[in-house]
């Protein structure tokens, strides 16, 4: 069980293998902390101060999340923000991005002011909704809410339907520097739909939605994008389609980019076969072609960020039949061994793989470099990649448990993360 | 567990071929015994046995009370409207009663695929799937196949053609495992868009020209024109599916053999079946529902009834 503690004073992190994917540089030696800063980088040679032995392991600047669904404020009963702090730092999280939720959205500048940075554990970071209401109608106040620490813009799992709605939005909120995020989803061609459509969907009677659902809309996307000339991103892509209608924009200069989602190049379809209402996703696991394609745009950077697209839902919920089970899995405290799993299979570098949940995401949406050099907060999360785990219950700490890795076997795995004094792990 | 290769009768994916074998042989023994002017056995005295039906049905419900009754187990019955089941609530708080209750079986017709193996996983009680969404309806593939026996003396080789709109229909999937472990070749026939996605990997054909099933067929099972399942727009009108898709008697008689015709009910006289057609001599419709109650007799007693006795009947 992976514990609070607070280090205060001084701290040798002894031992361990430290990289920094900021400089993409191994940095030698041992750390020192001293009451929440970096204080010396290098050798080390004091004596009766606290050490935590990393040997083995790696240290390395804490991840960032660009997609979690806290459901706050409203869903307490799912999640409180203490619960998805404790996930996220679980999970080797030191910011964490928290998306719009319809049913309370955070479209003004109040509703970003109560969440902005909301905890002392760990910054939480507010996407605000990109239309009040996130009906795709009115622009949200998007001066005033980056004012109060919104990040970026988007309507979380409602597509922006209408295309001159889109175009303002890219043209408006780049006055301030900030990205629109752009949900792609064919509203028609998903309606109703549980499952990937194929075989599957009709051996388990159950409604499809099709790869084109999701690449007809990135393509609507980023041709808005385009004629607006504003960088854009698209937010857990799932198909081949996708893949290659971003690597064509990109190729002719577009600034797009785009996530996906942990579970997304882990599991394929047929992870929902027995009906099972935690690989309810949306957009719904997809087949086996899709899921390497996925891996194979990350290889080829056209991905560079990977999101827990964690979202809690009450075993309730979750427990009724599967037409009327929530869509949605936590993932904050597996999202990073579960890709550390696929990854490292499929011979990518620990360094690659760690860059997916820092560099790349932080670069994504605008937000600064956090590189480990001495004077700065401290800022860790400290890795043992080789190690073999099952996902059990006890490895939650969301307050929801549907957690589509239940069961699974990781490699990989976050011992510690340290953000300012407060740590959680095993010491 | 009795005498089939599964605790529970939720789906024909599961079957094995010497279960459908047996159960349609305990079905022709059943129908023997509505023949009789005292329908009834004591086959399943003492059990009791719910049925749940959280969507509208009137025959299947019919005909498994009737076969329940028959078989002289104790029945309870629960209905609820769809509209009842916003978020699944109801569905899962009567999971929990009748689990307390201590329910011998349960038979339940749910609209959400995949609900009576989630019921199997929460309760002890022996499930038997009477419809679950657009997944399956494997006592309806039952029926079809012992009405279709008893016409032909076996389903080895025989080929059967499925009719209509089979992406909403819960009867073309389990006439389709059925019948391909018996041995016997579909096709199907509708609309392109009214066809599953990569149903061809089921090992089935498929056609969108009427004429190309009467020239194939030996049997045609006719599905229903669901109209309350469909969406917008699926059907441009009734004339038009009629004029492309209805069983005729012209049609019929163009065909070069006799074409056996079933049909699961209710039936829209004059859209997919015309009245002549469905009265005719190569109608087994009532049959079908005749052997309906024989064979989910067959299917309860198979799954509850008395091991020992059950062992006896095997030999």
């Amino acid at each position: 069980m992976k514990k609070n503690k607070l280090l205060s004073g001084k701290w040798i992190l002894e031992k361990g293998k430290i990289y920094d994917p900021y400089q993409d540089k191994f940095l030698k030696g041992d750390i020192l902390l001293n009451n929440g800063k970096i204080e010396k980088i290098g050798s080390i040679k004091l004596k009766d101060v606290n050490s935590i032995d990393c040997s083995g392991k790696v240290i390395t600047s804490g991840f960032t999340d660009i997609r979690s669904h806290f459901k706050q404020p409203g869903s307490g009963y799912v999640e409180t923000i203490d619960s998805g702090v404790a996930a996220a730092m679980a999970g080797g999280y030191t910011t964490v991005c928290v998306m719009s939720d319809k049913e309370n959205p955070l479209d003004t500048p109040e509703a970003i002011k109560n969440i902005s940075n909301i905890s002392s554990m760990i910054n939480i970071l507010p996407v605000g909704a990109a239309s009040v209401n996130h009906e795709g109608v009115e622009l949200c106040e998007y001066g005033s809410m980056v004012e109060e620490g919104a990040v970026a813009f988007s309507d979380t799992i409602s597509p922006i339907k209408n295309s001159q709605f889109l175009k303002y939005a890219l043209e408006y909120s780049s006055m301030y520097n900030v990205p629109i995020i752009s949900y792609a989803k064919d509203c028609g061609l998903s309606d109703g739909g549980i499952v990937n459509e194929g075989f599957i969907s009709t051996k388990l009677g159950l409604k499809g939605v099709p790869d084109i659902a999701e690449s007809i809309m990135v393509s609507r996307n980023l041709m808005i994008a385009d004629l607006a000339n504003q960088k854009i991103h698209i937010p857990i892509i799932s198909t081949l389609g996708s893949v290659e209608i971003i690597k064509e924009f990109q190729k002719k200069g577009l600034i797009v980019t785009a996530d996906v989602s942990a579970h997304h190049i882990y599991f394929n379809e047929e992870e929902i076969s027995n009906y099972n209402s935690n690989a309810k996703v949306f957009p719904p696991l997809r087949s086996e072609k899709n899921r390497k394609a996925l891996v194979r745009a990350i290889k080829d950077n056209i991905v560079t960020s990977i999101s827990s697209d964690h979202t809690p839902c009450s075993l309730e919920d979750k427990e009724a039949d599967i037409a009327h089970a929530p869509f949605g899995t936590i993932s904050l405290e597996s999202a990073f061994s579960m890709s550390n799993t696929v990854l490292y299979k499929e011979g990518f570098e620990i360094t690659d793989i760690i860059k997916l949940f820092t560099k790349g995401p932080r670069e994504s949406l605008g937000l600064h470099p956090e590189p480990i050099k001495v004077g700065v907060d401290t800022n860790l999360a400290i890795i043992n990649p080789q190690k073999t785990w099952i996902f059990n219950d006890s490895d939650i700490y969301s307050k929801s448990k549907n957690a589509i890795a239940l069961g699974a076997e990781l490699t990989g795995k976050v011992d510690l993360t340290i953000y300012k004094k407060n740590a959680f792990g095993v010491i | 567990m009795g005498i089939l290769s599964t605790k529970h009768f939720i789906g024909l994916e599961s079957a094995t071929k010497k279960d459908i074998e047996t159960l349609i042989e305990f079905g022709y023994m059943f129908k023997e015994v509505l023949d009789r002017p005292i329908k009834k056995v004591p086959s399943l005295n003492g059990i009791n046995i719910a049925n749940l039906f959280f969507e509208n049905s009137t025959r299947t419900k019919l005909s498994f009370e009737l076969a329940e009754k028959r078989l002289s187990a104790d029945v309870i019955n629960f209905s609820a409207s769809s509209s009842s089941l916003n978020k699944g609530e109801t569905f899962k708080d009567t999971v929990q009663n009748i689990h307390a209750m201590k329910i011998d079986g349960i038979v339940m017709r749910h609209p959400t695929p995949g609900s009576c193996q989630q019921l199997s996983e929460y309760v002890d009680s022996v499930i038997i799937n009477a419809g679950d969404g657009t997944h399956e309806h494997p006592t309806q593939a039952m029926l079809d196949m012992m009405s279709l026996h008893e016409k032909f003396g076996s389903l080895s080789g025989l080929k059967v053609a499925i009719i209509g709109d089979i992406l909403h229909s819960r009867v073309a999937l389990s006439n389709i495992y059925g019948l391909n472990k018996m041995g016997a070749k579909v096709m199907l026939c509708g609309p392109p868009h009214l066809i599953p996605p990569n149903i061809e990997e089921l090992g089935v054909l498929v056609v969108h020209d009427l004429n190309q099933v009467l020239e194939w067929a030996d049997a045609i099972n006719v599905l229903r024109i669901q109209r309350e399942r469909m969406g917008i727009g699926l059907i441009p009108s009734v004339r038009e599916y009629r004029d492309f898709f209805g069983i005729t008697k012209k049609r019929l008689l163009s065909a070069k053999k006799e074409i056996v015709v079933m049909h699961p009910g209710p039936m829209n006289r004059g859209v997919e079946i015309d009245s002549d057609v469905a009265e005719s001599e190569q109608a087994i419709i009532l049959d079908q529902v005749l052997n309906g109650v024989a064979i989910r007799m067959s299917i309860l007693y198979s799954l509850l009834g008395n091991e020992k006795e059950l062992k006896n009947e095997e030999k």
